[in-house]
C-alpha cells in the first residue's frame, strides 16, 4: 500500500483524496456555517431563528439545500444560456479553488506552493467574473446595475487588501502561508502574532474583506430595497444555490485568511498549551461570528460613501502602512517586530 | 507522454483555442470571455515553466483587473452587429490591401535577417534551479537591485500617461449639485431636527 502511493497513479489518488477531504471539511463547515449565521442574526433581532427541522434547528440547512436542488430551474427568455449557467459555476468553483493552499496545521496543506498568498489573491480577483457574467446574461435592468457595482467594488478593494497582505509578506520575507504562520511562533503566545505589529491592518483587511465578499453593510450589489437582489435577481433552485454556497465560502476563506495572517493559524494563543488544528478552526468559527455580528448591526452603507472610503481612505492608509512597514522591518524598529524573516520564514 | 506534457498540450491548445474564439466570436462579451481564457491557460504554461510568481501575475493583473474593465466597457457598448458588417464589406478591400503589405514588409525584413554568433548560445542559458533561489525572490533581486533606475522609469511613464488621461477628460463644471462629506458627516440632530409640540386641532 505504502509503494503504491509512491507510483504517479497511487500520487494521483493521493491528492484526489485530499481534495475530496477539504471539500467535504467546506461543504460541511458551509451547512452548518448558514445556520449559524442565521441564528447570531435571529439573536441580535430577539428572534428565535430557524428551530423546527433537526434538533435547535440544526438540520435546516440540508433541508434548504434539498428544496434548492429540488426545484426547477428557471432560464429567462433573453438570457445568454451558456454564460447564465457558467457564472454561478465559475463563482463556486473558484471560490472552492482558493482552499487547495490553506494550511489548517504544520504540514496539513493540499499544494504547499511558494507563492500561496498571491495564488489566493488571484482566485479571489477570479471571483468578480462569476458576478458580472451573471448579471451580465440575465439581460435584465436590476442584475446588470448589481453586477457593475459588485465588480467595482471588489476591484476597488482588492488594491487595499493587496497593499495589507504585501506588509505581512514584508515582513515575514516569504509567500507560503506555512512561512507567515511559522514567523508568528515564539514565546509570549499570543503576543507574537502579527496582529500587534499589524495593529491598525487588522481592522482594515476585515473591512475590505467584507467589501470583497458582498457582506454587509457593504452589500450593494444585492441591495435589495434599491435591486430586488442585484446580480442573483433571475436565479434560481441550484444555480441560486451555487452562488449562495461560492458567497459563503468565500467568506470563510476571508475568516482562515485573517487567521492565518494575523492571529497565528494553528498557533496556541498561551505558551504551554499545545498547537494543534483545532486552534485554526476555532479562530476561523470566531471571525465568522465577528462577520454574522456586523451583518446583524450595522446598517448599509450608500454606494459612493463605500467608494470614497475604498479609494480615498483605506488606499493610502495601507500604502503608507506598507512604506512603514519596510522602514521599520529593514532597520529593525520596535525590538525587530517587523522583522520576522530572520526569525522564521 | 509525461503529464507535464499532457498538462502542457492541454493548457497550449486552450490558448490557442481562446485566441482564435476571441477573434471569430460574434459577441463581443463572448470575445473577452474566451480572451481571459487564453489568459488563464498562459498562466498554466507560465506553472509548467517554473515561473510561478510570473504566472499569478498574469492572473492577477490582466484577468483581474484589465480584463474585467474591458468587460465593463464591451458590455456598456450597444454594438449594431448588422451595421458593423455592412460596414467591413466597405473598408474590406484597404484592410486586405494594409495587411498584403504589412506582410510583405515583415517577409523582406526577415528574409535578410542575420543572427548574431552570440545568440544561440544565450538562448541555451540555463535558468537558476527553482529549488535553490525562488523565482518571487530571484526577480526582486533583478528588478530591485539591477535595473532599479529602469524599472523605476517604466513606473513614472504610467503615472504620467494616467495623469495624462485624468487631465484630458477632467470638466469643472459649476453648476452641478455636489456632496460636501464633511458637512454630511458633522450634521447632527441638533442641526437637522426641531421638535414642535402641536397641539391637537390647531396644526402648525
Amino acid at each position: 500500500m505504502a509503494e503504491f502511493l509512491t507510483t504517479p497513479l497511487g500520487i494521483f489518488v493521493l491528492i484526489v483524496a485530499q481534495s475530496l477531504l477539504i471539500i467535504a471539511f467546506v461543504m460541511i463547515s458551509l451547512l452548518f456555517l448558514v445556520y449559524g449565521d442565521r441564528k447570531i442574526w435571529a439573536a441580535v433581532q430577539l428572534r428565535r431563528g430557524p428551530n423546527v427541522v433537526g434538533a435547535w434547528g440544526l438540520l435546516q440547512s440540508v433541508a434548504d439545500a434539498l428544496k434548492y436542488v429540488l426545484k426547477e430551474v428557471v432560464i429567462p427568455a433573453g438570457a445568454d444560456k451558456v454564460v447564465f449557467i457558467m457564472a454561478p459555476l465559475v463563482s463556486f468553483v473558484l471560490a472552492i479553488t482558493a482552499w487547495a493552499v490553506i494550511p489548517f496545521n504544520e504540514g496539513w496543506v493540499l499544494a504547499d506552493i511558494n507563492v500561496a498568498i498571491l495564488f489566493i489573491f488571484a482566485i479571489s480577483s477570479l471571483e468578480v467574473y462569476g458576478v458580472i457574467m451573471g448579471g451580465w446574461a440575465s439581460n435584465s435592468k436590476y442584475p446588470f446595475l448589481g453586477s457593475l457595482r459588485s465588480a467595482a467594488q471588489m476591484v476597488s478593494y482588492e488594491v487595499s487588501i493587496g497593499l495589507i497582505i504585501i506588509g505581512v509578506i514584508l515582513s515575514t520575507g516569504s509567500l507560503n502561508l506555512s512561512d507567515i504562520v511559522a514567523a508568528q511562533k515564539g514565546d509570549w503566545g499570543l503576543l507574537n502574532w502579527y496582529w500587534i505589529p499589524q495593529f491598525p491592518m487588522v481592522f482594515l483587511f476585515f473591512i475590505s474583506a467584507l467589501a470583497e465578499t458582498n457582506r454587509p453593510p457593504f452589500d450593494l450589489p444585492e441591495a435589495e430595497s434599491e435591486l430586488v437582489a442585484g446580480y442573483q435577481v433571475e436565479y434560481s433552485s441550484t444555480p441560486f444555490l451555487l452562488y449562495m454556497a461560492g458567497e459563503y465560502i468565500a467568506i470563510f476563506l476571508m475568516c482562515a485568511l485573517i487567521t492565518l495572517l494575523f492571529f497565528g493559524g494553528w498557533l496556541s494563543p498561551i505558551p504551554g498549551i499545545p498547537d494543534g488544528v483545532l486552534w485554526m478552526i476555532g479562530k476561523m468559527a470566531f471571525f465568522f461570528f465577528i462577520f454574522a455580528m456586523v451583518k446583524a448591526i450595522t446598517p448599509r452603507y450608500r454606494y459612493d460613501q463605500l467608494m470614497r472610503i475604498g479609494w480615498k481612505v483605506f488606499l493610502p492608509l495601507s500604502l503608507a502602512w506598507v512604506v512603514f512597514v519596510a522602514f521599520a522591518a529593514q532597520f529593525g524598529w520596535f525590538w525587530g517586530a517587523y522583522a520576522r524573516w530572520t526569525v522564521g520564514g | 507522454m509525461s503529464v507535464a506534457d499532457f498538462a502542457f498540450y492541454v493548457f497550449a491548445v486552450t490558448t490557442l483555442a481562446g485566441g482564435l474564439f476571441t477573434v471569430v466570436s460574434r459577441n463581443p462579451v463572448h470575445s473577452v470571455l474566451w480572451l481571459i481564457l487564453a489568459f488563464i491557460s498562459a498562466a498554466g504554461l507560465f506553472i509548467l515553466l517554473g515561473a510561478e510568481f510570473v504566472a499569478m501575475l498574469l492572473v492577477i493583473v490582466y484577468v483581474g483587473a484589465v480584463a474585467v474593465l474591458f468587460l465593463f466597457v464591451v458590455m456598456m457598448l450597444d454594438v449594431d452587429f448588422a451595421e458593423l458588417k455592412g460596414e467591413m464589406v466597405q473598408y474590406m478591400p484597404l484592410g486586405l490591401l494594409i495587411g498584403v503589405i504589412i506582410l510583405l514588409e515583415l517577409g523582406m525584413a526577415i528574409g535578410v535577417w542575420q543572427f548574431a554568433d552570440l545568440a544561440p548560445e544565450l538562448r541555451q542559458a540555463v535558468a537558476p534551479d527553482p529549488q535553490e533561489v525562488q523565482n518571487t525572490a530571484a526577480l526582486g533581486r533583478l528588478i530591485y537591485d539591477d535595473y532599479i533606475l529602469l524599472f523605476q522609469m517604466a513606473g513614472l511613464v504610467l503615472l504620467v500617461a494616467m495623469i495624462g488621461a485624468i487631465v484630458l477628460t477632467l470638466r469643472h463644471r459649476p453648476n452641478i449639485k455636489r456632496q460636501d462629506v464633511l458637512a454630511q458627516m458633522y450634521r447632527d440632530p441638533a442641526k437637522a431636527l426641531e421638535l414642535k409640540d402641536v397641539k391637537p386641532g390647531q396644526g402648525l
